[in-house]
């Protein structure tokens, strides 16, 4: 090999290495990278969170889009995503809005609710803790987007406001309505 | 006698070296040592998914009890460690794995390392014999051939 290539072989690593790094720093270390994107819902039997109104499957929900938010009234990012999701439950009438409260606190949910508002078509209570492991959910708040055939295109951690919805949630319901 | 009269005080004093037993998370009952082992195991080497940098071993994340409390039902169920880091990773991906598995995307990582210190190794080695050479031929006596090549450059400088 030539001399003078030879002697930027260190400069080409170094710039490879660097790119590497640069990438990295840019990164949010938070958002961890859903396995269920592009995967189906997962099924599930749960109750409601009114008991009165029974129970319900993954399998009734099929056919529409859906927007799945677990969160708990212990949970201040949900207290502060909250009002937005009034104000898009109106305004967005074909996505059917499911929140899944945590079994630990359905009193106080039920209670935050009447309070408040209830932006929730369906509230569902993940009594035994297996639908948020099901749905590999790291905590409070997460929201998942599921188009008509019940597969997921996006989990989003964290608070939803109108710039999260608007960079990542219209696009992806532009491509399915 | 003042001593025995403090004696208990003193003793109470040290109830704090017993805190740490009560950050133990949960108590969890097992069959065998052999299933504890394997739940310690898998606790240790499985990733908190809500926390960066903790195991599930180490972490008091909701989430955390909630994947300890799933792994410790699994095994009393007789599931395998495999089985059990399918079913976490086919939910949490990757992330979950403190052992990544040894895929094309993770090859660099597994190797890369030793790679790099074979290849410094080898670089370093002939690096190290070439400025060797490089003396030993300076030192060395003239070929014949070099010799003559010599004379001439000599003779053809005397000519002038």
């Amino acid at each position: 090999m030539n001399k003078r290539v030879k002697l930027f072989i260190p400069v080409a690593i170094f710039l490879v290495m660097a790119g590497f790094l640069l990438y990295g720093l840019g990164r949010d270390p938070n958002t961890v990278p859903s396995a269920l994107v592009d995967r189906p819902l997962p099924e599930f039997t749960q109750p409601s969170l009114y008991p009165e109104l029974g129970e319900y499957s993954s399998g009734d929900f099929l056919g529409r889009i859906l927007l799945v938010n677990i969160w708990g009234s212990w949970c201040p990012p949900c207290h502060l995503e909250h009002p937005f999701f009034l104000e898009i439950s109106e305004t967005e009438d074909d996505i059917t809005f499911i929140g899944i409260s945590y079994d630990y606190s359905t009193v106080e949910d039920r209670e935050f609710l009447a309070e408040r508002g209830n932006p929730f078509d369906f509230n569902v209570v993940d009594l035994d803790g297996s639908l948020r492991i099901d749905l590999g959910v790291t905590g409070a708040p997460e929201t998942f987007l599921v188009d008509q055939q019940g597969m997921i295109l996006y989990r989003h951690i964290g608070a939803i406001d109108a710039d999260v919805w608007n960079d990542k949630f219209v696009p992806l319901l532009r491509q399915i309505r | 006698m003042q001593f025995t009269r403090l004696l208990p005080v003193i003793l109470c004093l040290f109830t704090w070296a017993a805190m740490p037993a009560l950050a133990a998370i949960e108590e969890y009952a097992f069959d065998t040592d052999q299933q504890e082992d394997r739940f310690k195991k898998l606790t240790y080497e499985l990733r908190c998914p809500k926390c960066l940098n903790s195991n599930l071993a180490g972490s008091d994340a909701p989430i955390a009890a909630d994947l300890r409390a799933e792994i410790y039902d699994q095994i009393r169920e007789g599931r395998t460690n495999d089985e059990i880091i399918e079913f976490m990773s086919s939910r949490y991906g990757d992330f979950i794995l403190y052992r990544p598995r040894l895929t094309v995307a993770t090859f660099f990582l597994w190797f890369g390392p030793a790679f790099l210190l074979l290849a410094g190794l080898v670089i370093a080695r002939r690096m190290i014999v070439n400025s060797q050479q490089a003396e030993v031929q300076n030192d060395a006596p003239l070929t014949s051939s070099e010799q003559e090549q010599l004379r001439k450059l000599l003779d053809d400088n005397q000519d002038r």
